[in-house]
């Protein structure tokens, strides 16, 4: 496999920065274009690109299965979880303003950021778990 | 100007992956249709639509293609000389589905005239909850972006079932492709 030296570099060069990206575009949803959706998906490509240069044995080495399905339901609990502590908090289901975190403003900030993470979370998950599951051949 | 070429850009890359008979060129036609999609996007001003189209159409429904690809055939198998054969059955059946697409195509443009004009401030869709969107968002969510304050707080709603369907997708694909052991 050392015909690949080139992609192999490349992608080891490229990685960090992609992942940095997708945490930037995760955390910057609140003041410009980007957000949990699009920052996930940027994550799970960058695990992609590690496994398409180094192959699934040691893409699963880095990521293992027991991983990404942990992953996967993680990001739907956090965000179904922050909807039943806004129950618990004495406010209707998601309405993030009844948190109990300084001014509802904040609250509300804090709480969309959550989902936001949540939602990057299980997509990312995801992402990986599909291109693993389908590249992996029986044979 | 550029919208124009962008246009005659997508006509083109939609012809190509539709005659291509090779589905790996196809998949790869169809990313550069999305990357077209997602500049077009951006000069229609909706960049959050514009990124998701590049990330996810661009990006990872073609590698996710690819993968489909490794584990089934490459060609599309069949088609090419059954095709071909000269019978009139055939073309009796290709003139009923020329009818049928002029027919839905001419229903489309038809529609499309009652559309209002781009930009159009009286517009249905500017009418009614877009002009608290944009004045209120911020005060109502503290999220400075409203796009972002609409999905995670109006819809907030909406955007759990999506994340639960992209979980019941991975879901699926792992009951049905993971190797059992033993």
């Amino acid at each position: 496999m050392s015909e690949h030296v080139v992609i192999r570099t490349v992608s080891k060069m490229l990685i960090p920065f992609i992942q940095l990206f997708a945490l930037y575009v995760i955390a910057h949803g609140e003041l410009g274009p980007g957000g949990g959706f699009q920052g996930g998906v940027i994550l799970g490509a960058s695990i992609i690109l590690y496994v398409i240069a180094f192959g699934l044995e040691e893409g699963r080495k880095r990521v293992s299965e027991t991983t990404s399905d942990v992953l996967n339901s993680v990001g739907v609990l956090i965000y179904a979880g922050i909807g039943l502590l806004c129950l618990l908090a004495g406010g209707a289901y998601l309405e993030y303003t009844s948190l109990p975190l300084g001014t509802k403003k904040l609250a509300s900030g804090l709480g969309i950021y959550g989902i936001e993470i949540g939602v990057a979370i299980t997509v990312a998950a995801v992402m990986i778990t599909i291109f693993f599951e389908t590249s992996s051949h029986d044979d | 100007m550029i919208d124009l070429l962008l246009l005659i850009l997508l006509v083109a890359c939609a012809l190509a992956a539709v005659l291509m008979r090779d589905l790996l060129s196809a998949t790869i036609i169809l990313s550069a249709y999305s990357l077209i999609m997602a500049v077009a996007w951006t000069r229609l001003n909706a960049v959050d639509v514009a990124f998701t189209e590049a990330s996810v159409g661009a990006g990872i429904t073609t590698v996710l293609m690819l993968a489909a690809l490794s584990r089934t055939m490459r060609g599309e198998d069949g088609v090419g000389p059954v095709v071909r054969r000269v019978r009139w059955t055939l073309h009796a059946r290709s003139a009923v589905l020329f009818i049928v697409i002029a027919f839905t195509f001419g229903m489309l443009v038809y529609g499309t005239m009652d559309m209002p004009d781009f930009g159009d401030p009286d517009a249905p869709a500017h009418g009614r909850v877009a002009k608290r969107y944009i004045e209120k968002s911020y005060e109502e969510t503290g999220v400075e972006n409203f796009v972002t304050a609409v999905l995670a707080s109006y819809r907030g709603y909406d955007t759990l079932g999506e994340t639960t369907v992209i979980f019941t997708a991975a879901m699926g694909v792992i009951l049905l492709l993971r190797r059992r052991k033993g």
